[in-house]
This record gives structure tokens, sequence and C-alpha cells, in this order.
């Protein structure tokens, strides 16, 4: 066992974990934030997307000990005192998901695309998309939202 | 999937992560972005009893323009690469191909040692930095030595480090005033390349003096097209490109997978290159 210390949504955990450990378990198991999903668990389809110091991370694909002493932030860090964050906030109004399954992942990852690009076009968003995949299809929508938030987020 | 169990360590240093490497054992290995290592842990294709994680070795990123060449340390990742000013002229290959690896969680944690060091002939670097004239620099316990790239693969997942080496260098040539691209065929987005092609060259009034082509996925390890390279020297007109990009087929039979058979894969090879060059002129 290895003891780690890392910081999640800005508060600070000290735990044991096995090296073998991959965050996305280490953060819906020990720390029972099960916001984060897994969906393919061979870091194809983006649902376990959270930012490791600001960067967005396929959590299916780091191990816990490689977060440690690190900040990590995921769908629950994402709201301010109740409010949703912009990017929340557009994919519940520009209807960006459907059975919501893929929809924390891709919330991450569209944050993490307006961290890097404030105003992307469509394609650029597409593009940008291209590590996360939503089993209802439901792209248009998505796209949609992620423009949106980026407008609302400036 | 969870890998099987084994020891993690986080070396300070670059000595001693060299240290736990040669008193592991066998076994030992470092780990860089994990995004090559990880996911073959987890089918269980690989078992490593100890891994040592130079991920944080901060100064081990780094790009620096050595006059004559462009130096870069092994743990830049893709991301970091695909906007890296240094890289100009020729070598501006490497941000070209760094931009079209994997998706961006991908290319924030993937290095570019760690995709020279794995050897994966559908891996994107090895063939630029092939096509750059590059070189790796690989640190052991005994000293640290320098290996041409054209030397480096030996097979798939088979390269000329020894255990207990680290890559922390790869070296790549300017080639100033030369033009540059990769053409990535895939048939969707965030796959691997079935075939790619890149570019380096050399052109003025539309006459090509000098040209560099590796290719990605046509053979056990990258390779660089030398029939294409010696016929486009001196090729003035689209012409004589497609027919220096039919001497491909002199690098040998490709082998066939899932995705393309042999003369699939030759065919590509053909179609990109001329893509690849008319690009890079342009
Ligand atoms: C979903 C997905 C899609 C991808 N798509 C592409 C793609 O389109 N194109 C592409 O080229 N790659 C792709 N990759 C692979 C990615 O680029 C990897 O990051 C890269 O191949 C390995 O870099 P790493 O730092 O993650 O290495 P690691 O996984 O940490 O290590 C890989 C191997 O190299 C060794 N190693 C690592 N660093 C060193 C070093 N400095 N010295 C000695 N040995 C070292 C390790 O021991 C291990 O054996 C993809 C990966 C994923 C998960
Ligand atoms: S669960 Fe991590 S990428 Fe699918
Ligand atoms: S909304 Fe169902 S997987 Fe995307």
């Amino acid at each position: 066992m290895k003891r780690i210390s890392v910081t999640v949504n800005g508060v600070r955990h000290e735990a044991e974990v096995e090296p073998r450990t991959l965050l996305v378990y280490f953060i819906r198991e020990q720390l029972g934030l099960t916001g984060t999903n897994v969906g393919c668990d061979t870091s194809s389809c983006g649902a376990c997307t959270v930012h490791l110091n600001g960067q967005s991370v396929k959590s299916c694909t780091v191990l816990a000990v490689q977060a440690d002493g690190q900040e990590v932030t995921t769908i629950e860090g994402l709201a301010t005192n109740g409010k949703l964050h912009p990017m929340q906030q557009a994919f519940h109004e520009e209807h960006g998901l459907q059975c919501g399954f893929c929809t924390p992942g891709m919330i991450m990852a569209a944050v993490g695309i307006v961290d890097e690009n404030p105003d992307p076009s469509e394609a650029e968003v597409r593009e940008a998309l291209e590590g996360n995949l939503c089993r209802c299809t439901g792209y248009h929508n998505i796209v949609r939202a992620v423009i949106s938030g980026a407008k609302a987020s400036v | 999937m969870i890998p099987a169990a084994f020891e993690y360590e986080r070396p300070s240093s670059l000595a001693e992560a060299l240290k736990m490497l040669s008193e592991g054992g066998d076994d030992a290995r470092p780990i860089a972005g994990g995004h090559s290592l990880l996911p073959l842990m987890r089918l269980r294709l690989a078992r490593p009893s100890l891994l040592v994680d130079i991920g944080g070795l901060a100064d081990l990123r780094y790009v620096r323009d050595e006059g004559d060449h462009i130096a870069i340390g092994a743990l830049c990742t893709h991301h970091e690469l695909a906007s890296a000013q240094e890289l100009t002229g020729g070598c501006r290959l490497i941000a070209q191909v760094a931009r079209q690896i994997g998706d961006p969680q991908v290319r924030h944690r993937g290095t570019i040692g760690g995709s020279i060091a794995h050897a994966d002939p559908a891996s994107d670097l090895p063939a630029a930095v092939l096509a750059l004239d590059g070189a790796v620099v690989a640190r052991g316990a005994g000293g640290s030595r320098t290996i041409p790239a054209a030397d480096f693969f030996l097979g798939p997942l088979m390269s000329a480090l020894e255990p207990g080496e680290i890559l922390t260098e790869v070296r790549v040539a300017k080639r100033v005033g030369c033009g540059s691209t990769y053409e990535k065929f895939q048939r969707r987005a965030q796959d691997w390349a079935i075939v790619a092609v890149a570019a380096v060259i050399e052109s003025s009034g539309g006459t090509i003096s000098n040209a560099a082509i590796g290719l990605t996925n046509m053979a056990g390890t990258p390779i660089r097209a030398s029939g294409v390279e010696e016929a486009l020297a001196g090729a003035a007109s689209e012409e004589a490109i497609a027919e220096a990009a039919g001497r491909v087929s002199e690098v040998g039979t490709p082998l066939p997978d899932q995705n393309a058979s042999s003369e699939y894969r030759l065919h590509l090879a053909e179609v990109l290159i001329r893509r690849a060059v008319a690009n890079a002129m342009s």
C-alpha cells in the first residue's frame, strides 16, 4: 500500500491505496464521488474525464499514485455555492444529454476545451471532443451546448 | 480491468530513477505518461514488478534550440509539443504530428519519450523523428549514449534501449527553410494511423532539391522511403512527384491486418506521399 495525498475539488484527501488502483476507482470507490463514470475501461470513451492540475485526462488511464500531491477536479467540483457551472447550465439548456452517462466526461472535456480555446468554432469543438463518445449519439446538441457554454464562460 | 500488482516508486531525480531501475531488476520499468503502458497492464499484456514514475522529473521537460538541432526533453507531452514555438522550419513536423495523436486527454498525458521508447509501428512520432534524421539520448547506470533514430527501432515494441536505460532526449535536425507535413489516414476520429506519411521537403520555385519521407505502419518499425526520396530530388511537376511516389513499392510488402490488406496499405502510402509532398511545398 502507498500513502497518497490528493486534493480533489479543493479538499485534501489522505489515503492508503494499492499502486495498481486507477484514479477513477479511487475517486468513485474510496472518495464516494460517483459522478465520474467508467464507460469502456480501455481509454477510448472519455466518460471518466476529470481534470488533473487543470488539464482534462482520462482517469481510467492514470494511477491514483500518479495523482499523489496533485489537484483533481471532478464534475462534483464545478458548481459553486449551489449554482451550476456555465457549461453545466449550457448542457441543461441545450439538451446536451439523453441518458446522461457520457455527460460528466463531456462536460469536463468541454471545460478543458474552452480553457484552451475560449471561442471555439463548431468544427474545433467536434475535433476536440474526439476522445468522448456518446452512445445515445446526441452529438449535435452536445456541440451546441459546448459553444453556448463557451460564450457563457467568458 | 485492473492491472496485476506491482510496486511503485517516484524518484526525485534522474540519478535516483536510474538507481531504482537497476536495483529493481529485469521487470522494473519506467512510466512516463502511462498512456501506452497502463492500457497494456490493464490487459495484463505487461506485468512489471516495479514502476519507476519519471513523470515528475521537470528537468526532462524542455524544447531547446541547440544551433544545428532541436533538443526535446523526453517528458514533453504531445500537448506541449503541439504548440512549441521552438519547432520551426522542417522540424515543425513534430508539432504537426503531436497535434494529430489520439485526443486532447491523451495529448495531456502522453510524452515523446514514451512514444519513442514504446516503438509501436503505428505510433506517429517515430516516423517523424526518423524523417528529421533524429537521434535519441539514452542514460544508463554506466553513462549516456546517443543512438541515431535509424538504428533505434528494431521491431514492433522493440528498441535499442537496454533494460535500466532511460531515454532522456530526442534530437531532430532543424531543416531551416524546409516545409513539412504529416498525412495520417484513419477511419475514425481518435484512431491510430492505418498508414501515415511524414514529409520534409526543401524546394525552390517549385523544384524539389531534397526530400525526406517517413512512413508509419508500413513495416514492423517506422521506415524511410528512400527510393521515393531519391526520385523526388529534382522533381518539378505533379507528374514527377506522382512517379516518385510510385516507388514506395520498393519498401517491401507491409503486413495486412483487420484494417487494411497489404495492397491497400501500399496504395494508401502512394496517395498520401503525393498529398504530403504537395502540402509540404505549399
Ligand atoms: C486512447 C489512446 C489513443 C492513442 N492514440 C495514439 C495515436 O493516434 N498515435 C500515437 O502515436 N499514439 C497514440 N497513443 C499513445 C500515446 O501517444 C502514448 O502516450 C505514447 O505512445 C506513450 O507515451 P507515454 O508517455 O504515455 O509512455 P508510457 O505509457 O509511460 O510508457 C510506454 C513505454 O515506454 C517506456 N518509457 C516511457 N518513457 C520512457 C523513457 N523516458 N525512457 C525509457 N523508457 C520509457 C515505458 O517503460 C513503457 O514501456 C494513444 C493512446 C491512447 C490511450
Ligand atoms: S472509461 Fe476511461 S476512457 Fe472510457
Ligand atoms: S447521453 Fe447517453 S451516452 Fe451520451
